[in-house]
């Protein structure tokens, strides 16, 4: 009877761990606010903007036509395919131009990479980490290129935290991981 | 350096190394109790579980609650009782739990002074009891200021007030206490301090001291009776446990605690769940606003006989009153100048003294909670005159009491 | 038998504390008002039938309320923005939409009559006050006023939305909403609503100079009312909980049995309005109550069984004790 009566008790505290596990998510609030409109007309060829989304650093970086040339050379270098025929994997296509929008946390251990525009590249000044201009990482230590949010284009705009075919796509063809 | 060898088993590994059995002998298995009790010696148990409940809940309250007189009430009525998932059954535990315990601490307390446990070298245990007394007094005070409500902020107001001890104007004690001249953000802080951690280690402390008081003179029992522990523990464990006077704390001592804490919890969660207000009262639900009273303002029911005690008199005179009714109770093991330490069934005139007490204190915690006037002032004098004349009283009847 | 009488007499002096602090303390506290049910007796019954039709006519035209009030399901806007009509009036005259359906017929009727008698402020608009209020009262269009009156609520009933579509939100905007906050966000089916200021749901900024432009005009807003009134009337969010049902509805049928004097006006709402007010006030104030009558269940169905299994296990453990 003890035993039987133990187990009894040991129910009531589990259940209780399940209410205490519930108080520790995060609130209703703080998950509704977890989406970020931008107004991706506002932005200029190779100019670094940081935004906002869900406490985290966003990278967004309009391409311009001799950024895209360049990555479409080195794509072809890597793949052996014909310039014309690459697709711009990383980058976001609003309207007629391309973007890279990013998380702006390294992938190494998160510190905070700063962009060059002159030699269109990202360093991080922690561990020496380098990207190109599309995120793409050029010197180790990161392991992958930096992380691109869930994103949604809708005409001019982009809603970050919102998943989209676009970007089911990015995660099946590994370019980025779920953030 | 003790000598270890290679362990056989966990236990035996942790056995060696912190003698596991040895304190599962003397706190437990071999920690022996009265055979003779009835189920008011439970309310330690209950109250232990009560205080259990109290800090679980309390952790989860501390994870959102805000220390900000601009943030406080919208973070106990807003984020934890509408936003965190399960927040309103942590309060609603927290507040239910913290008036309950109360009803608890009295009924263990008139436990005691019927049964006279407080005697023959129980005094310590009576000591650290009422020393608890004071540091829950203490607890539940500065937890009620917390929600930032119409009733914290006035009780802050005119609790602290009492601290310029009437007639000698002591202000600057007051804004000391407070750290300005009205409760205000260092007020909130200090006691936000004090609810979560000063208190709790002062009471965690003395729950220590309260148990280890208990150890050497033993738990009490239904007649007063003196045991001999040894010959009758001796008894039990030579497999004599029906003539035994004395049984094991664990399990046997424990299975009787449970059966009661067991039926203890099904009024807790019903008053929880279904009958919370009597604990939660209506009107700290509107936000503190130090330009405007309320209509009426009242502690917590614990509180109203002391409360009473003060109220129908002028100011330093119901300060002395007041005084008088804290600090009595810790007086009692003295003042009881009788020899015998038996039920007060047993006890001549100290029988009636126990009741009239007893009425007494609750007709106090009635009129301290009506508005005082007319015929509740009266009754409210009368019983705080008849408190204090009580405990004049009980060294002469108890000095003339005849030994049983 | 003794342990059982030792427990009657705890639970004995336990209740008796309990009866004395609670119900018989509160007693003697507070006044206890009686509902009519929202009936409005001391209100004339309306004799005559009212014609939606002309009672548009009498809205739109004869009647001038529509140089105040706006309807915005007829395609009327309001004349003003709610500060500018705080300013001009006191409070922002109610868009009629739904009055139809919030308010008693018997007391728009009343109402539309005269307003101070109405809304039970008789006590501050009056000849020797020298004040009147801000509506003003309805002589008649040149036929029979009875039923000029009744047409106009028949009409305001007309286009109200119908019983069962009103949500509590509706309910309590249009009944208290112009003059009282309420600062807590609130869920509707599975909707998250913004904060409620008397000039309308706050929306959200993106900058914080909008933020700023209008909070302004609620201080504005607050300003006019606070002016109007003689205080502000308070912020409703926790309201459930500290005033309960009971007070709240009795309240708003007659403010004047609780607060001799007051400013607030008697809200003449339906029953049903006032059902759909409370409801709005649990959502904002007690928006977990359903979910802890539910736990609450499941948690005393556990505990007795934990103290039976208590019972039978202190049952075993002392039958060798005996």
């Amino acid at each position: 009877m003890g035993k039987a009566f133990g187990a009894v008790a040991g129910v009531g505290a589990v259940a209780s761990l399940y209410a205490m596990k519930r108080s520790w998510d995060p609130l209703p609030s703080v998950k509704a606010a977890g989406f970020t409109t931008l107004d991706m007309s506002q932005y200029k060829e190779n100019e670094l903007v940081v935004e906002k989304w869900r406490g985290k650093p966003i990278f967004v970086l309009k391409q311009s036509k001799e950024m895209l040339e360049s990555y479409d050379k080195n794509m072809s270098q890597i793949t052996g395919k014909s310039t014309a025929e690459m697709d711009k994997k990383r980058l976001i296509k609003v309207g007629d131009d391309y973007f890279l929008i990013c998380v702006g946390l390294c992938t190494h251990l998160g510190c905070i990479p700063g962009y060059n525009p002159d030699e269109k590249s990202f360093l991080c000044a922690c561990h020496g980490g380098m990207y190109d201009d599309t995120g793409m990482v050029t010197k180790s230590p990161p392991p992958r290129g930096l992380d691109i949010p869930p994103f949604k284009v809708d005409g001019m705009k982009v809603v970050l935290g919102e998943t989209s075919p676009e970007y089911e796509k990015m995660l099946a063809d590994g370019i980025t991981l779920k953030v | 350096m003790a000598h270890f060898t290679k362990a056989t088993s966990l236990h035996d590994w942790l056995n060696q190394r912190l003698g596991i059995d040895t304190l599962n002998r003397v706190l437990a298995t071999e920690y022996w109790i009265p055979k003779n009790i009835n189920f008011l010696w439970a309310m330690g148990m209950i109250l232990a579980i009560t205080f259990g409940l109290l800090l679980i809940s309390g952790i989860f309250l501390l994870m959102y609650y805000q220390p900000n007189i601009d943030l406080a009430f919208d973070s106990v009525n807003y984020t934890i009782m509408q936003e965190v998932g399960y927040g309103w059954l942590w309060r609603h535990v927290h507040g239910v739990a913290a008036s309950v315990v109360f009803l608890i601490i009295y009924i263990h307390m008139f436990t005691g002074i019927y049964y006279g446990s407080y005697k023959k070298g129980r005094e310590m245990i009576w000591i650290s009891g009422m020393l608890l007394f004071v540091a829950f007094s203490a607890e539940a005070f500065s937890g009620y200021m917390l929600p930032w409500g119409q009733m914290s902020y006035w009780a802050g107001m005119v609790i602290t007030n009492l601290f310029s001890m009437g007639g000698l104007h002591l202000d600057g004690l007051v804004e000391w206490i407070r750290g300005d001249y009205v409760p205000a953000q260092a007020f909130l802080n200090r006691f936000f301090m004090l609810h979560v951690l000063l208190i709790p280690l002062a009471i965690i402390g003395l729950i220590g001291l309260h148990f280890g008081a208990l150890r050497i003179p033993h738990v009490n029992n239904q007649d007063g009776e003196e045991i001999d522990f040894d010959a009758e523990a001796k008894k039990y464990l030579a497999g004599d446990k029906a003539n035994s006077k004395v049984i094991r704390f664990m399990n046997d001592f424990l299975a009787k605690d449970m059966m009661v804490v067991g039926i203890f919890l099904i009024l807790f969660f019903y008053l929880v769940f279904y009958h919370y207000d009597f604990a939660m009262d209506p009107v700290n639900f509107d936000p503190a606003n130090g330009l405007k009273t309320p209509t009426h303002i009242y502690p917590e029911w614990y509180f109203l006989w002391s409360y009473e005690i003060l109220r129908p008199f002028s100011t330093n005179v119901g300060l002395i009153a007041f005084a008088f009714a804290q600090v009595i109770f810790f007086l009692l093991p003295f003042l009881d100048r009788s020899p015998n330490a038996v039920p007060a069934s047993r006890r001549g005139l100290f029988k009636y003294w126990f009741w009239a007490m007893l009425i007494d204190m609750i007709i106090l915690t009635a009129m301290g909670k009506v508005p005082p006037e007319g015929i509740f002032s009266a009754i409210g004098f009368y019983a705080a005159i008849t408190f204090i004349g009580l405990w004049i009283a009980l060294p002469f009847i108890t000095k003339f009491e005849k030994k049983v | 038998m003794k342990e059982l009488f030792i427990l009657v007499v705890v639970t004995v002096f336990t209740l008796v504390t309990y009866y004395l602090v609670e119900p018989f303390a509160h007693s003697q506290m507070h006044k206890h008002v009686e509902s009519e049910g929202f009936t409005y007796k001391d209100l004339p019954a309306l004799t005559k039938k009212g014609d939606a039709t002309r009672g548009k006519d009498l809205v739109m035209g004869a009647g001038a309320c529509a140089g105040c009030h706006s309807i915005e399901v007829a395609g009327l806007p309001a004349p003003m923005d709610p500060v500018t009509a705080a300013q001009s009036y006191g409070v922002n005259p109610p868009d009629l939409s739904n009055a139809g359906v919030v308010f008693d017929a018997k007391f728009l009727a009343a109402l539309i009559k005269n307003p101070a008698h109405a809304l039970m402020l008789e006590h501050k608009y009056n000849e020797k006050s020298g004040k009147s209020y801000p509506m003003p009262q309805f002589y008649g269009a040149g036929g029979d006023m009875d039923q000029e009156v009744a047409d106009m609520v028949a009409y305001l009933q007309s286009i109200a939305v119908p019983q069962e579509k009103l949500t509590p939100n509706m309910a309590f905007e249009t009944a208290c909403g112009r003059c009282h906050a309420v600062h807590y966000p609130y869920a509707l089916d599975g909707e998250i609503h913004a904060p409620w200021t008397q000039i309308g749901e706050k929306p959200t900024f993106k900058h914080k100079q909008d933020e700023l432009a209008f909070e302004t005009k609620v201080l504005d807003y607050q300003d006019a009312l606070t002016k109007y009134l003689g205080t502000l009337p308070p912020d409703l969010s926790m309201y459930i909980r500290s005033r309960g049902e009971h007070y709240i509805k009795t309240f708003m049928e007659d403010p004047q049995a609780y607060l001799k004097g007051t400013a607030m006006p008697r809200v003449g709402v339906t029953a049903e309005a006032a059902d759909k007010v409370i409801e709005h006030l649990e959502n904002v104030g007690d928006s977990k109550r359903h979910k802890r009558e539910e736990i609450g269940k499941y948690v005393m169905i556990y505990i007795i069984i934990f103290a039976i299994f208590a019972i039978l296990w202190k049952k075993e453990v002392w039958r060798d004790l005996h």
